[in-house]
């Protein structure tokens, strides 16, 4: 191949990267698994597939919410907060003798509330994203510890646990419900996003909020309605959380809100808003599992994971910044 | 697109849905011991940055290397990280391990996980922090903290000879099963009730060195009329240390903790406080690593709470309080000498 060729080339793998942000992490994603498959004889089975998947729900879920909010241009630092938050509601409505299901529906609204509020923070008041979710975090965080009175609770109900619950399909592939819903999820938010008209108003209000404003979207509304659908989001991620461990801990997930960030990130979302998609959020948390238990079973120490997950992060965006100068 | 939707739905759905699906446990390793093979020893720590795990790890590794078992360990990313601990005992499971040690980061986080290996043939042994309940583990190898409590407020009782206590507590993390178990054993050593007017100020610090000296300088803004400090672990002694000598205040104070880290044994000997409590890290370590060999070779199952004991470390022996000096305590600490 001549030098001229990889030149012009560029530029149309640019524009490629923009068309279809989920590409390049999707092939992140299978040159991990082959690594991993090589080099291990314990990653490639269906035993494990099945837990790599059953480990990155619940950021997994947060982050399905992140996306939303950052294709806006916004970003969530509360969002595992506010569902640790969740999860404590539902445990101690339970322990108090409310039915799981009201427990859940509760809890959901919690997270719905607490998205609403900074939703309307954000678009009423023009409060910057990052400092009103970093506000919350820190609130959330003591309410959720003062409210649990510190201790852990224990949720030992069907419903609350029903996400966590293990199948097994044919004889031996795992599946639990959370990994279903979570696939339900992404699959209707993938359509809203890209075959309803409030899905190309997301984008729009992202890309570019006054000519958005000045096309008739209702820019406000649509960034509210964003929040609110993410608040509900992160509600269902605290249900999926309390499938995976049946204990609320207020200390639990302090670092889901930057891990869920992580996820959208790899998964070709940009954080400068109006651009990416949530299948690319599903392969961004998908790699971050596939990692850690790759190089956990390679005996990788867990700080050098954490240093490659972090390079990785620095590359994705790195990415995205080359392929829109070359737009 | 909409044929690809409604495919992905009906697969989603038919995955649910699961029909003639068979419950099985789940785990690679399903051969339980006593099959004269080679043990497999994974050990689970809170976090794998903090001195004391540190050591929890080498011990560990070194037993399982001195006794011909395969070792690994795994570690969450903070305290309280229940679903990084559980993604470690999966890991561990996947990987064939025999016998899985574990400092479970809260009491009931990893229960349903913990349940899932032994139900797969995996002996299951926490150290250091018990489970609650204590038998949803084979057995526990760990320091009693209400003991080690109860020894701190004993000594820091007699050191006070007979003065009425006026005293500051310095918790760990607000209703972490440790601190509770070391803070109540405190209060039953020094003979107080939680509560009590002769308690000044409470302020919690996470395990932390300079959460604990912010919160002790905002307590002695309230008060400094007090003789007696209790602290959970002996990073919050320093940072508790550092707040009493900016105001001067070390002089009058009978100050413990507990710990018996080389650092904390070099802060008694200096006279930063008179008194911690030794816990013994390597013994949890090394015992679990016995049981797990054992396991492996003969199928036999060690059981309930197994002290690893505590002990007094002071240059100030007090009548009444058994105790050893900080040369026995430099010999035997844990962590960086």
């Amino acid at each position: 191949m001549s030098t001229a060729t990889v030149e012009s080339d560029r530029p149309s793998v640019g524009e490629f990267f923009l068309r279809a942000p989920a590409v390049g992490p999707a092939l992140a994603l299978v040159v991990a698994v082959v690594v991993f498959s090589l080099s291990t004889d314990t990653f490639l089975n269906l035993d494990n597939i099945s837990l790599v998947v059953q480990q990155s729900l619940v950021i997994g879920t947060l982050a399905l919410g992140q996306t939303l909010i950052i294709l806006t241009a916004g970003i969530d630092l509360a969002n595992a907060a506010s569902m640790v938050l969740a999860t404590l509601i539902m445990a101690k409505l339970l322990a108090g003798g409310v039915s799981g299901i009201f427990a859940l529906l509760l809890g959901i609204v919690a997270t719905v509330l607490v998205s609403g509020v900074v939703g309307s923070l954000v678009t009423k008041v023009k409060l910057p994203p990052f400092i009103v979710t970093l506000g919350a975090l820190t609130m959330l965080t003591a309410a959720g510890r003062l409210f649990a009175g510190g201790e852990a609770v224990p949720v030992a109900d069907g419903l609350l646990n029903w996400l966590g619950t293990r199948r097994y399909l044919f004889g031996g592939i795992e599946i639990t419900y959370g990994m279903t819903l979570a696939l339900i999820m992404y699959l209707v938010m993938w359509y809203a996003l890209t075959r309803t008209a409030w899905g190309k108003h997301v984008y729009a209000v992202g890309n570019a909020p006054e000519s958005a404003r000045l096309s008739g979207i209702k820019v406000n509304r649509t960034v509210l309605s964003v929040y609110l659908v993410a608040g509900v989001i992160f509600g269902i991620a605290a249900w999926q959380a309390l499938g995976r461990v049946p204990n609320a801990d207020p200390n639990a997930y302090q670092l889901g809100n930057l891990d869920s960030i992580t996820a959208v990130v790899l998964g070709g979302t940009s954080l400068f808003g109006g651009r990416g998609s949530v299948l690319g959020t599903m392969m961004g948390a998908l790699i971050v599992a596939v990692l850690r238990s790759g190089l956990t079973q390679l005996g990788v120490d867990a700080l050098y994971q954490d240093v490659a997950t972090g390079a990785l992060v620095i590359a994705a965006v790195a990415v995205d910044r080359l392929a829109r100068r070359q737009r | 697109m909409r044929k690809i939707l409604t495919a992905g739905l009906a697969v989603a759905v038919l995955v649910s849905a699961g029909g003639c699906t068979v419950e099985r446990h789940w785990g690679g390793n399903t051969n339980s011991g006593g099959g004269g093979g080679k043990a497999k020893v994974g050990l689970v720590t809170k976090t794998d940055t903090n001195p004391y795990f540190v050591e929890l790890r080498a011990a560990a590794s070194a037993a399982a290397q001195a006794n011909g078992a395969d070792f690994s360990a795994l570690a969450g990313q903070f305290d309280g990280d229940n679903d990084g601990q559980v993604r470690a005992i999966e890991n561990l499971m996947q990987q064939g391990a025999t016998t899985i040690l574990i400092t479970p980061s809260s009491s009931t986080g990893v229960l349903d996980a913990i349940d899932r290996a032994r139900k797969s043939g995996v002996l299951v042994i926490a150290l250091d922090t018990a489970t609650e309940p204590a038998e949803a583990v084979d057995a526990t190898f760990a320091t009693d903290n209400f003991a080690a409590g109860q020894q701190q407020g004993a000594y820091v009782k007699a050191a006070l000879g007979g003065a009425q206590p006026k005293l500051f507590m310095v918790d760990g993390t607000a209703g972490s099963t440790v601190d509770t178990q070391r803070h109540t054993g405190f209060l039953s050593g020094i003979g107080l009730a939680d509560g009590a007017p002769e308690i000044k100020g409470a302020t919690p610090a996470n395990g932390d060195q300079s959460t604990a000296q912010q919160g002790v300088e905002n307590l002695l803004q309230r008060t400094t009329d007090i003789n007696a400090v209790y602290t959970m672990n002996e990073p919050m002694g320093r940072g508790t240390y550092a707040a009493l000598k900016a105001r001067g205040l070390t002089g009058q104070i009978v100050m413990g903790s507990i710990d018996g880290g080389c650092e904390g044994v070099q802060n008694v000997r200096d006279g930063q406080y008179a008194a911690t409590v030794m816990q013994f890290p390597k013994k949890m370590a090394e015992q679990g690593v016995l049981a797990a060999v054992e396991y492996a070779k003969t199928g036999k199952k060690p059981t309930g709470f197994n002290n690893t004991g505590s002990v007094v470390i002071t240059n100030k022996p007090m009548p009444g309080v058994e105790s050893r000096n900080t040369d026995w305590g430099l010999q035997n600490c844990w962590g960086e000498k």
